[in-house]
């Protein structure tokens, strides 16, 4: 057995106020390592699978009926809503999931709470680790759909990082929910049902909010989806935007984001303290 | 002993939850290099206690410094002097035994360096050096008690805290966890630990604190409790469920202290022997007897009317 050293000298308390939160990336990641073959799998099927069902197959019909959308093939217009849909998508299973598991399942945040990280560092490192397997996802995304010929240019590839932005903000809100829940049960259905297929469906998708029903359009003026999909618009193929709206766009992403971290640290510090 | 530092002292503490009081107002000191234990039955307020020392709960009222550091105000410089065990075994399942090891040791900010080496001394303190790539869901209790508490030691700590050790384990695997505690209290490491057992804390513990409803009800090493709240020996005697009541004005008589259970009447007496012989000559024949030595559950009994296990 070694010499004995004690905490007191090992410990650093400033590298862990500083540093605290990729220990908890760490972890997430070790664990995420072990899935490589089946996140790499849904990776590339996901995008593959839309990208010939709606992408190619009602791409043609509206190609050949109506010359494209918004002045662009289809494919074109639906890729930064379809790399945006799988940001938000990623970052939901990525922060819902460890967050359940760690405030309930195996109550691993305990454990990481009873060490100098804190329950914000905990939730920061959660949602870090989240963003590299969104950004992993995009990209194997944003590939597929350059090999099918979606970005008419180079400008294609904004898409990923406004599409970041996406799982950004709603993972950061959505991360706070799932540590306020106590119900997981009805928790997933609930989500999947009433809030992401909603949002998938009324953020102007597969077609502009515009051409709603206004009635229907306000689904759209709150998901972070429009926003970010009407960003990516813009930036990858110049889709236009008053200045205005550009502003409320990234105001609104920004928000939520601030918000989401906000009271998922409140929702994380409460719950380790109870 | 008695010279050395003071690690933790509390004074007055106080924490409620509502109208309810879980620790009421309680002072306590524990030194370096002690092994201290909080005896009670559940709900005397042990975990709460725990839970405030470990920076992981506040307090409502009165005084508490770890290493000099009030809780409240220094909750990651206390942490990181800690190790805990709690109660129930929180290992991450989706990691082996020694990623579990190594990702501790990463909370506690210890470089891959440090830990590596540290992983094979903790997997052999903890007899897991063939479990070392299996998954957590796979150990049995013992083997995941073992190694939350080898998970506690990866920083080294200055005190290590463990709430309820050996509560769920069969009888060998707490042996074995004694041993691997007491190897630990000869190392130097300052012990904390929680327990309704009273052969765990008169094994493990330097001295004792016991609790009830939130207060403390005795203080002293085990051997000070016995000899302070009961004789030197008890005798066990059995009349049948429905005599025991009967007989007990009578067995009152010839002894300073008896109690009267469901199932048995405990009499204390320096001298059990003689005691159960003086029975015979008044023409009481219990249907069995025993004498025992005076045990915690004795001085338990005596101080609350109650057994530690209800």
């Amino acid at each position: 057995m070694s010499v004995r050293q004690g905490s007191l000298a090992l410990v650093k308390v400033e590298r862990i106020r500083t540093r605290g939160a990729f220990a908890v990336v760490e972890s997430r990641l070790l664990i995420l390592m072990k899935y490589i073959p089946s996140l790499l799998a849904v990776a590339v099927a996901n995008p593959l699978l839309y990208l010939l069902a709606v992408g190619v197959g009602v791409g043609k019909l509206i190609n050949t009926h109506s010359g494209g959308v918004d002045g662009v093939k289809y494919l074109t217009f639906l890729a930064p809503a379809l790399l945006a849909t799988a940001a938000i998508q990623n970052a939901m299973d990525e922060v819902v999931f460890p967050t359940l598991e760690g405030f309930k399942w195996n109550k691993s945040f305990f454990a990481i709470n009873a060490t100098p990280i804190t329950g914000k560092q905990i939730a920061n490192g959660v949602l870090i680790a989240a963003m590299y397997r969104v950004l992993f996802s995009v990209t194997v995304y944003g590939v597929i759909v350059y090999l099918f010929g979606g970005f008419t240019s180079a400008r294609g590839w904004f898409s990923i990082p406004t599409s970041l932005a996406a799982g950004a903000s709603f993972g950061a809100f959505i991360m706070g929910i799932a540590a306020w829940a106590k119900n997981d049960d009805s928790f997933f259905m609930i989500l999947g049902r009433f809030v992401m297929m909603p949002l998938f469906l009324f953020s102007g998708t597969f077609y502009q909010l515009s051409t709603m029903p206004i009635y229907l359009r306000w689904i759209g003026w709150f998901s972070p989806l429009w926003h970010t999909t009407e960003l990516g618009r813009f930036l990858t193929y110049g889709h236009h935007i008053s200045a205005m709206m550009f502003v409320v766009h990234i105001a609104y992403i920004a928000a939520m984001f601030t918000f989401g971290i906000i009271f998922s640290h409140r929702q994380f510090e409460r719950r380790l303290t109870k | 002993m008695a010279n050395q530092e003071i690690l933790i002292e509390a004074k007055a503490l106080v924490k409620r939850y509502g109208d309810f009081t879980a620790v009421n107002g309680i002072d306590f000191q524990v030194r370096k290099g002690e092994s201290f234990g909080f005896l009670g039955p559940n709900g005397a307020g042990k975990s709460t206690t725990m839970r405030i020392i470990a920076a992981t709960l506040t307090r409502t009222s009165g005084e508490i410094s770890i290493l000099g550091k009030d809780p409240a105000k220094f909750g990651p410089e206390i942490k990181a002097h800690l190790g805990v065990v709690p109660q129930t075994d929180n290992l991450d399942q989706a990691l082996t035994v020694e990623e579990n090891l190594y990702i501790y040791g990463r909370y506690f900010g210890l470089s891959k360096k440090f830990i590596r080496p540290k992983i094979e001394e903790l997997l052999e303190f903890a007899q897991l050096v063939e479990k070392r790539s299996v998954k957590v869901e796979a150990l049995s209790g013992g083997m995941k008690r073992r190694l939350t508490i080898a998970r506690a030691l990866v920083s080294e700590p200055e005190i290590l805290m463990l709430d309820e050790p050996t509560t769920g384990l069969d009888p060998q695997a707490r042996h074995i966890l004694w041993d691997r505690l007491f190897r630990l209290k000869e190392q130097g490491v300052t012990l904390l630990i929680t327990t309704h057992y009273m052969d765990e804390a008169e094994q493990l513990c330097d001295r004792l604190m016991v609790m009830d409803k939130g207060s403390i009800m005795a203080e002293d090493s085990p051997v000070g409790l016995i000899k302070h709240y009961s004789t030197k020996e008890v005798l066990e005697v059995r009349f049948g469920s429905d005599r025991n009541a009967v007989v007990a004005p009578q067995l009152r008589e010839l002894c300073d202290r008896i109690e009267v259970l469901p199932d048995r009447i405990l009499m204390y007496a320096d001298d059990g022997e003689a005691l159960l012989h003086e029975l015979g000559q008044k023409g009481l024949h219990p249907l069995t007897s025993l004498v025992r030595r005076s045990s915690l559950e004795d001085v338990f009994l005596r101080l609350t009317g109650r057994t530690l296990i209800d």
